[in-house]
């Protein structure tokens, strides 16, 4: 019992299956296909490419008077985020759905055997891949951008663009864990992409439209508004402060995943 | 060894999978058969832990497969050949799947080369032909080596070749003594590969019958008969259990009485029989009429004009 025991674990064909090798297969497969590797990669390159034309426009043009002083350079290198949001947020229902659409999902799900593993798993691969492109695209784009416009104002102090540049990149992570968890509950990619639309992109601009004390009293509590809350360099009197944002904003990717692994313990597959 | 017990599955207020009950024994062939929406896909899905029974247990090895440690070390499986990403190369698919379980990378080769992919194994699989992807959705289940093997309609697509291979590769699968566990909707399929048979129909158990079983309910009970005076002959044959329909204008096929009955009958009124030929029914036959009644999804019968 006690020297024999010792050699067992060298086996592959013992032991129980760990969170790390079914961290691994997600891996394998979101690298091996174009539609979230190459999307990834792009959406980081584009990113830096149109912060840099922003940029060049903005210096360019080179406003004067009031106008001037409202164009942030960090605001106008990280202009096209709010596309680059969409892309990654689409990768996420993507990642999933996908597998859904091919069938491949049974596969996953009757060789790993627990599948709130393969949600953890899938979540773990896209944060970590979203969180390295997203800080080198983000960080790049704002370098990128002051190099090549200044703007009118003061040097920006470098802690207050280090805040921005993380909270940017960290909402772009959960963005795309709330296209994770999307794509597990709707389990198609037209389905997740509409809902991740219509709640987070589109809908809370629609909102507006409501009476106004109606809106300020739970917009800022929306994952958009309170991502705002986390990206943005100066406090704004409409959004939540910055580490209130980043509680609400994680209360909602947390809640969602956890959603999606209920319901995906729950039914058929 | 796959045992069910008591498989019930439900969708609604229609009924999948109705009572189930049977072991699938190692060291042969068991073909799972049953005409198409009877139940079977819905019966591998709960036995891989997929579909929840409403009712019922399936277990391998004595336990669910999602509480074994390796799943696809002891459960090999094809559900569907078409479940793979098509830009996704043969081998990294092989490869993703293959880590879950701890199972090394050599072993994708090894298996990409069983199946005959190992040329095309680094190519995306979505040019693969409808054959190439069976051969691929058959390498995934050997992966793991397992002792258990359960494939739905793995012969699907494949030319008659494949087909050939497929049994071969089955059959030494189960000589190694392993479970193999195949279905099909077509008899004809599987009569040659299979020693086994679980026969459903509308999600019910027809037979749980070995080959043999099955080849002597294929002696049939019918005789087809010709003979110079027919019409007597019928006449003469009639009576209570006895059923005589006719084939065509030359021949009627008796049901109810032993060839030699008819023949002794026909020697004792001087009637020359010119046909005497006992049904000997082919398996797809006894498939067929033994699912009949239980045929969800009836074709139109074929209408022919007349005259
Ligand atoms: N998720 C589901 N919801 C509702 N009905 C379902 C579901 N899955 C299967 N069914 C129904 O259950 C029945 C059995 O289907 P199943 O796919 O198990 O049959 P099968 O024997 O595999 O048929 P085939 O030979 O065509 O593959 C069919 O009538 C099918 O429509
Ligand atoms: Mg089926």
């Amino acid at each position: 019992m006690t020297t024999l025991t010792a050699h067992t674990e060298s086996s592959p064909r013992t032991g129980k299956i760990r969170l790390a090798n079914v961290i691994r297969s997600e891996w394998i497969k979101f690298w091996s296909v174009r539609s979230t590797s190459i999307t990834l990669v792009a959406a980081g390159l584009a990113t830096i490419a149109l912060g840099m034309i922003f940029s060049a426009v903005a210096e360019s043009d080179d406003v004067e008077g009031p106008a001037a002083l409202l164009s942030d350079p960090v605001d106008i290198a990280l202009g096209s985020i709010g596309l680059t949001e969409m892309i990654i947020g689409v990768l996420g229902v993507i990642f999933v759905a996908g597998e859904y659409s091919t069938g491949l999902i049974r596969t996953t799900f009757a060789s790993v055997g627990r599948r709130s593993r393969v949600i953890a798993a899938k979540a773990v691969v896209i944060a970590t891949g979203v969180f390295a492109v997203g800080l080198v695209a983000v960080t790049g784009a704002v370098a990128a951008g002051q190099a090549l416009y200044a703007g009118s104002q003061a040097t920006v102090a470098v802690t207050e663009v280090w805040e921005v540049v993380l909270g940017t990149t960290l909402y772009l992570t959960g963005i795309a864990l709330i296209g994770v968890a999307l794509g597990f509950m709707l389990r198609s990619t037209a389905g997740g992409i509409g809902t991740l639309f219509g709640t987070v992109f589109i809908g809370p601009g629609l909102l507006t439209l409501l009476p106004e004390s109606v809106t300020d009293a739970f917009m800022k509590y929306l994952p958009s508004e309170a991502g705002s809350a986390m990206m943005s360099r100066v406090s704004d009197p409409e959004l939540l402060s910055r580490s209130a944002g980043y509680a609400v904003f994680a209360a909602w990717v947390i809640g969602l995943l956890i959603v999606a692994g209920v319901l995906v313990n729950r039914r058929d597959a | 060894m796959i045992e069910v017990a008591n498989l019930t599955k439900r969708y609604g207020s229609f009924t999948a999978v109705d009572d189930l009950t049977f072991a699938v024994q190692p060291g042969i062939v068991t073909g799972f058969l049953g005409p198409n929406g009877s139940g079977k896909s819905t019966t591998m899905r709960m036995i891989l832990g997929l579909d929840a029974p409403t009712a019922g247990t399936a277990t391998v090895g004595g336990r669910a497969l999602s509480r074994h440690d390796r799943p696809l070390t002891s459960l090999g499986f094809l559900l569907d050949a078409g479940a793979v990403h098509p830009t996704r190369s043969a081998f990294d698919h092989l490869r993703a799947l293959a880590v879950t379980n701890g199972i090394p990378t050599s072993r994708v080769d090894e298996v990409l080369e069983i199946v005959g992919l190992g040329e095309v194994g680094r190519r995306r699989s979505g040019g693969f032909s409808l054959g190439m992807g069976q051969r691929l959705g058959i390498a995934a289940a050997l992966l793991g080596d397992p002792e258990v093997v359960m494939l739905d309609e793995p012969v699907n697509g494949l030319d008659p070749e494949g087909i050939l291979w497929i049994r071969h590769l089955l059959q030494d699968l189960a000589r190694d003594g392993r479970t193999v566990f195949v279905s099909s909707h077509l008899m004809s399929e599987m009569e040659l590969m299979a020693e086994h048979f679980v026969i459903i129909g509308q999600g019910r158990l027809i037979e749980d019958i070995s080959v043999d079983e099955l080849r002597v309910m294929a002696a049939g009970e019918k005789t087809h008969v010709r003979a110079d005076r027919l019409d007597d002959l019928v006449g003469l044959l009639r009576a209570d259990g006895v059923d005589i329909v006719s084939d065509d204008r030359e021949t009627v096929s008796v049901s109810g009485l032993d060839p030699g009955d008819i023949g002794a009958v026909a020697r004792d009124n001087g009637i020359a029989l010119t046909a005497l030929v006992p049904e000997q029914r082919s398996l797809e036959d006894v498939f067929m009429s033994l699912t009949a009644d239980a045929v969800q999804y009836h074709g139109a019968p074929n209408k022919v004009a007349a005259g």
